[in-house]
């Protein structure tokens, strides 16, 4: 299993090594840092795709920088999308209701013009999911908005060696009743259980192993990425709705002591404090109406405030194709429109989400030695009337709205967006859960 | 002396029953008639507009209760929606918009599946659309009636102005989903111009002149009938460009009046679209690209406009989450991708209440029509603008 990881960090390591070598400086711009206050007439340096420095007007810029004047302009982190369905990930396998050994690295296309989309939205970095309608549907992965053609050059290495989490889904969506699937709630949790019941056997016969190969239990690819839940290093990415759903789910998380986040949320602002109290994260959507399922019946846009208000850990998602990449921003616009506070929306767009998907350390906001994954906005970010100008992923301008291709991607037309007709994960399948 | 107390009683009460007399004061006014006033007034009388105008040329009467707004807008009319017969449980009790029991069924009426205490109904009001073209949804060759109401509260009777609007029609993939037959392009066609055919025959025949030879009552051709005979529109969605010339073709074939909504790929058919002189109803400026309105663009407002042909903006039909969009979002986001910003008002307010044939009542803001108006804090489009009220026939209607 490690040297498979190391052959990955390999190749992705090899696809960076191609950033351009001259330092590139952004000058006059209003810079959001995230991690710091935000900077009027700010500079931003970057150079073989990292982060060099980041400073007020007074920052000294190395003789050899390309300088590019973004006066009037706002520089800010790529946006993390810590739950979208892009590129085709697939729905789950309904040969099973848990699926744990079922990647949607497998499944994607990595030159999906869906993540153009992204780009055009000023999404650098995605959690893709397969999804739906299943206890667990199986494992996320972790992707950057980089040219690509195979699907080693898009993953993300994160802090705990993986480049995917794991998804899992409560409520009425796993709940088919037929095929061995749950039809209960009880039912549900109950297979959930049963199966990291499992997983910690499994773990413990690895464990007593020790360094002893010739003990070590057979593999078993279903438990195998379980072991890496309960150890705390792939992170659940859990469905889940309303109240009593939400407050299973942290029940099962601290039963198994794995890390999670609640995906959806959408009656989290019923419950803000018990989440807050769990220490467990938030991803939430923007929804333009409340219902559509049962369990979105008492969404409220105030989710994002309620939430972070409540000291919880709030990020944005788009779950792309039910909200669309290109308006992720607007969905915070909209969170804050409800009452969130700006800079915490801000957060929850870039720096949250990187948490969420331990990648803090290389992305989410702008800081020397991070990733130079920024974008380029023609003013406030929670406005209309502001665009997208630019995407940066890694020190490379992957999108630029003046150039007539890439625009294509935001407005659509002719055959711009036809390779999608195959890839779009069919939400119809979840009608009347 | 008993009749001297009814008098009291009923001078006392006459302020809660009577309309409330209501001045507001706003900052700019978008008529959308007219060019926008600023620092105006507008006079609300017995549920209407008596006058509008700027401060100084209108005297606020003493006995008017005066509201003090950044900006006033007339209220929002959904030119396509199916609110009130799709509900937001989306669970087959409350999903009343698409009866699957036969491909074409024109006699179903709107009136009769409305459920006016809807939740997305007070939903969308809240949100500024005050008339909602409303009625049978997408999927079924002839789907059924769409009607028109106004988002206030209230029994179907007294929020309905006008109970048999258009004919809600389909043509495109989501009908092959939906029933066993047709199941293909050639067929959706076919079945339309056969039961159309019918119709033709049905009022022939009832102009007979031998009575005896006139035919039963069909509910079926007599709602067609009102097609052919010009007294409705027909309402049919269809979004690629095939799908367009297809009602289209239909529509010189038996002279119907045509509204194409949806309309994805209309960019594409400017010329063909104003030599039939259709009407367009636009799909939601935030749909998805995929089916097919895979070839969308989100300056399909803008380019239509430009070449004058009058757009209205739909929330149109979702099938899951979201259960509808929100009329005003969908023009703020269109007015981004280059219609003009007042044009962006008119695709919610005059351009569809036009196209409804309402616009002696709804549709902008000026003396004598229903006193429909929404106010807000600022920019009416901008994301963090807020709705502060909403007025519908000279009333408050909105939570605010």
């Amino acid at each position: 299993m490690k040297k498979k990881l190391f052959l990955f960090i390999g190749i992705v390591i090899c696809a960076n090594l191609s950033a351009q070598d001259k330092p590139v400086a952004f000058k006059g711009a209003l810079v959001y840092p995230i991690t710091s206050q935000p900077i009027p007439n700010g500079t931003v340096i970057v150079q073989n795709g990292k982060i060099i420095a980041v400073g007020d007007a007074s920052l000294k810029i190395p003789s050899d920088a390309v300088i590019t004047d973004a006066k009037g302009k706002v520089i800010m982190p790529g946006i993390v999308d810590t739950h979208s369905h892009l590129g085709g990930p697939e729905g789950g396998d309904y040969s099973a209701a848990l699926n744990p050994d079922a990647r949607a690295f497998d499944a994607i296309n990595p030159t999906s013009d869906g993540f153009k989309k992204a780009l055009a939205g000023g999404l650098t970095t995605l959690n893709i999911m397969p999804g739906s309608g299943h206890l667990m549907s199986g494992q996320t992965v972790y992707v950057k908005m980089r040219a690509a053609k195979v699907m080693e050059d898009l993953i993300m290495i994160n802090e705990k060696g993986l480049f995917g989490g794991m998804k899992m889904a409560n409520g009425t969506n796993p709940m088919r009743g037929t095929g061995g699937f749950p039809a209960t709630r009880a039912k549900s949790a109950a297979m959930d259980r049963d199966l990291f019941t499992k997983a910690k056997e499994y773990k413990s016969k690895i464990d007593k192993a020790a360094k002893d190969s010739s003990k070590l239990p057979e593999r078993d690819l279903r438990l195998e990425p379980l072991v890496e839940v309960l150890e705390g290093k792939r992170v659940v990415h859990f469905h889940t709705h309303k109240e009593n759903d939400i407050l299973t789910a942290i029940r099962l998380i601290k039963e198994f002591g794995f890390r999670a986040v609640l995906h959806h949320v959408s009656e989290g602002w019923k419950v803000s404090n018990e989440i807050a109290k769990s220490g467990v994260p938030c991803s939430i959507i923007v929804i333009e109406s409340p219902g559509g399922k049962l369990e979105a019946m008492d969404y409220s846009s105030t989710n994002g405030a309620a939430l972070s208000n409540a000291g919880v850990l709030t990020g944005f998602h788009t779950d792309d194709g039910v909200t669309d990449s290109r308006l992720l921003i607007r969905a915070a616009a909209m969170g804050v429109r409800a009452g969130m506070d700006k800079e915490k929306a801000l957060a929850a767009l870039t720096i949250n989400g990187a948490k969420m998907l331990d990648l803090s350390s290389r992305i989410g906001s702008l800081e020397k030695g991070k990733d130079a994954d920024f974008i380029i906005l023609s003013g406030d970010p929670f406005s209309l009337y502001t665009k997208v100008e630019q995407t940066w992923v890694e020190g490379k301008k992957r999108y630029d709205i003046t150039n007539p291709a890439d625009k294509a991607f935001l407005v659509g037309g002719f055959k711009v967006y036809s390779s999608l007709r195959e890839e779009y994960m069919n939400h119809d399948d979840e009608i009347g859960n | 002396m008993k009749n001297l107390y009814k008098i009291i009683i009923g001078l006392l009460m006459m302020p809660f029953i009577a309309h409330s007399q209501t001045a507001i004061k706003a900052e700019i006014i978008y008529t959308v008639s007219g060019a926008p006033i600023k620092n105006g007034v507008i006079l609300i009388k017995d549920g209407k507009i008596e006058k509008v105008g700027t401060a100084k040329e209108i005297t606020i009467p003493k006995n008017y209760t005066v509201v003090a707004s950044n900006v006033v807008t007339p209220g929002f009319i959904d030119a396509r929606s199916v609110v009130g017969l799709s509900g937001a449980l989306n669970i087959p009790t409350d999903q009343d918009q698409l009866e699957k029991s036969s491909p074409i069924q024109p006699e179903l009426r709107a009136i009769d599946a409305y459920n006016p205490e809807e939740k997305l109904v007070a939903y969308v009001r809240d949100f500024g659309v005050t008339t909602m073209h409303t009625g049978h949804g997408i999927g079924a060759l002839v789907s059924g009636q769409t009607m028109v109401v106004k988002t206030k509260p209230g029994k179907i009777d007294e929020v309905t102005l006008v109970p048999m609007e258009m004919l809600a029609m389909t043509i495109g993939a989501s009908v092959e989903g939906n029933f066993t037959s047709p199941g293909t392009k050639a067929k959706q066609i076919a079945m339309i111009r056969t039961e159309f055919l019918k119709a033709q025959a049905y009022l022939q025949k009832q102009n007979d002149k031998d009575t005896a030879k006139r035919p039963a009552i069909d509910l079926k051709y007599e709602a067609l009938g009102k097609l052919l005979k010009g007294e409705v529109k027909a309402l049919i969605t269809v979004n690629s460009s095939n799908d367009i010339m297809n009602a289209i073709r239909l529509a010189k074939e038996f002279n119907f009046k045509l509204v194409i909504d949806g309309a994805a790929e209309a960019y594409r058919l400017i010329d063909e679209i104003k030599a039939c002189k259709a009407e367009v109803i636009l799909h939601s400026t935030m749909s998805r690209n995929a089916g097919d309105m895979v070839n969308m663009t989100r300056e399909s407002a803008a380019i239509l406009t430009a070449a004058n042909i009058q757009v209205s903006i739909e929330t149109g039909y979702e099938g899951y989450v979201p259960k509808t969009h929100v009329l005003l979002f969908e023009a703020a986001l269109a007015v981004t991708y280059g219609l003009p910003y007042e044009e962006g008002l008119k695709s919610i307010t005059l351009n569809p209440a036009k196209l409804l044939g309402i616009d002696k009542r709804v549709g902008s803001i000026e003396k004598g029509k229903d006193a429909d108006l929404v106010l807000f804090d600022g920019d009416p489009f901008e994301y963090l603008t807020k709705i502060s009220k909403v007025m519908i026939d000279g009333q408050w209607v909105s939570k605010n």
